[in-house]
């Protein structure tokens, strides 16, 4: 029975076939991209080698660390966007009728494609015709403002589809961590008179802390990779006002055609992120021992 | 809440202080019930919106309030949207590429699980590792040399280099999702198969597949929405109009028809409405796949 399952080729014919293509379309490209960094390249004629230029260029390009900043004040607004839906799901999760229904309605805006989403939030963020500024007048604003064509709210309004987008994602893996905390141990606090918000804070968060942990993760890398729906909303205008560093790559590569340069701020975003994901997890480490 | 319905449950013994509690109780279960209410609103008008303002006219959109119900439904923007801008054909295109990444992914993966968790070989580890990692990994740091490489086999315009990406990309989210049933999965079935004198590739696809199927649905729905979604890949490799998904064609699309907000929200509910329908029947396989997604990670 052993011999039937090792043997070898066996092993190779089932995991070669995925193996080779996370390697020839994953991993080969990432150090691709750190190569063609080093090189001078329009992306259709030769590649000249021009050694750490580019990555020098990127350190002190203050267009890239602007839409670097952007990338992290998206990764700050998420992770505490968080704490809201942390608060919803511990509502959600308290016996409440119908938290099945809700949770699966908050989930919706997850299952659109980021082009239905950005095409969307244009509509309402029109300065005359939008749902936003309509809202505002009833509300007795007089001067409504122009939302994604302002550079000073470009970004901040772009945050709001993106924290829209992700509220349902959150809530149910919250929610389906508050619904593995056992019951005895919430009626053995009642028991011992702990009120509900007692219960929530003192007993349920620190049970799902592990899985807190992860979501901050995922919010952090997943802001700092940004990309879709900037790159439909407004292409990272007006002048630079929302430019994140994945679509400040693309227009490098594709729109400018500096593939060289393109494939240095995609290798520096790689290092960010990367740098990033580890952070966090010493981060939240750390908070672990304490406890 | 759940005093309050203890109370209830004991209706002879009012105490007059436990009834003041109970009275403040279900005024902060109404609030509560309120801050939900409200955040679902959030969550579903602004579509309520697109589906009202797909069927109104230009002259509803610019000279009316924006909440204003559309008053004679125009479904006409669904037919101009559908026949003027080639939806039909990205939509066709949506459904074949989804469809085949999804398949591909899901094969590919079954076979990957099974040699980790049923099979006994020395780097197991190692490859498990690859996939791991591979996850973490931005796809827009590859987008650039991905480009070049397919540039250079000339799969640049053409499907194949989408299905390869789909299926590449989606792999690890799939191999740890079946990771995570495969493991709480009896192999004793397996094992007796093998007693039996079963091939490898009867066992995997007579036993193990037939047994996995709850599993493979949940990935493949959550693969169904991912590929339906994609936009970076094909905005990147495909050119030709022949060639597009839903997302890349309405994105061009809806940049040449600004103003006519009827046809554009139209084409809009066209794209989503696949998935909703998913969602319709297939609510909880998508809540466990995304949720096993997350937290296994």
């Amino acid at each position: 029975m052993k011999n039937v399952m090792s043997n070898k080729f066996v092993i190779a014919l089932y995991t070669l076939p995925a193996l080779l293509l996370i390697l020839v379309l994953i991993y080969i490209p990432i150090v691709l991209s750190g190569y063609y960094g080093l090189m001078d390249w329009d992306g259709i004629g030769q590649m000249t080698f021009i050694g750490l230029e580019n990555y020098v260029t990127l350190i002190k390009d203050n267009y890239f660390w602007s839409s670097t900043w952007h990338s992290f004040l998206l990764a700050i607004f998420s992770t505490l966007s968080l704490l809201l839906y942390l608060a919803i799901s511990l509502v959600l999760a308290s016996k409440i009728k119908g938290s099945d229904l809700l949770r699966k309605i908050y989930l919706i805006p997850m299952l659109l494609s980021s082009v239905a989403i950005a095409q969307l939030w244009m509509k309402i963020f029109d300065p005359t015709n939008g749902m936003a500024n309509t809202l505002l007048a009833f509300f007795g604003v007089e001067n409504t403002p122009i939302w994604l064509a302002d550079p000073a709210i470009a970004l901040y309004a772009i945050f709001i589809p993106v924290i829209w987008q992700y509220a349902g994602f959150y809530i149910l893996i919250y929610y389906a961590a508050l619904k593995n905390v056992p019951d005895e141990v919430i009626e053995a606090a009642k028991i011992d008179g702990a009120s509900p918000l007692q219960i929530a804070l003192k007993i349920k968060l620190p049970l799902i802390s592990g899985v807190f942990k992860v979501t901050i993760m995922l919010a952090v890398v997943g802001s700092l990779k940004y990309f879709d729906l900037i790159y439909v909303m407004t292409g990272g205008g007006p002048n630079g006002a929302s430019e994140v560093m994945a679509s400040y790559m693309y227009k490098e590569a594709f729109k400018l055609n500096n593939f060289g340069y393109g494939s240095a701020i995609g290798f520096g975003l790689l290092v960010i992120c990367l740098v990033m994901t580890w952070l966090t997890m010493k981060l939240t480490k750390s908070k672990d021992d304490v406890q | 809440m759940s005093e309050v319905t203890t109370q209830h449950a004991t209706p002879n013994l009012p105490a007059p202080k436990a009834s003041k509690k109970s009275y403040l109780n279900k005024i902060g279960f109404g609030f509560l019930y309120l801050i939900l209410g409200v955040f679902a609103i959030i969550q579903i008008y602004p579509l309520v919106w697109l589906v009202f303002f797909s069927l109104k006219t230009n002259q509803e959109v610019f000279g009316m309030s924006p909440f204003a119900l559309p008053q004679d439904p125009q479904w006409g923007n669904f037919t101009k949207a559908w026949t003027s801008g080639n939806i039909g054909l990205y939509f066709f295109n949506s459904v074949w590429i989804t469809g085949l990444s999804v398949i591909l992914t899901v094969i590919l993966a079954s076979f990957v699980t099974f040699a980790l968790t049923r099979m006994h070989w020395k780097l197991s580890g190692l490859v498990l590792g690859m996939f791991l990692v591979a996850y973490m990994i931005p796809l827009h740091s590859t987008i650039i040399p991905l480009f070049n490489m397919f540039n250079n086999v000339g799969l640049i315009d053409n499907p194949a280099s989408i299905v390869l990406s789909y299926t590449a990309f989606n792999l690890p989210l799939t191999i740890m999702i079946l990771l995570g049933f495969y493991k709480t999965f009896p192999r004793e079935i397996e094992e007796a198969a093998v007693m039996d004198g079963c091939s490898i590739h009867r066992i995997f696809f007579q036993v193990t597949l037939p047994m996995t199927i709850p599993v493979l649905s949940t990935t493949a729905i959550i693969n169904m929405i991912y590929n339906w979604n994609e936009f970076v890949f094909v905005n990147t490799f495909i050119s030709s109009d022949k060639f597009k998904t839903l997302t890349v064609g309405i994105n061009n699309f809806v940049g040449q028809y600004l103003t006519d907000w009827g046809a554009i929200g139209a084409t809009l509910v066209i794209s989503i409405i696949p998935i909703l329908l998913a969602f319709l029947f297939l609510s909880d396989k998508i809540v466990e796949g995304m949720t096993a997604g997350s937290v296994k990670g």
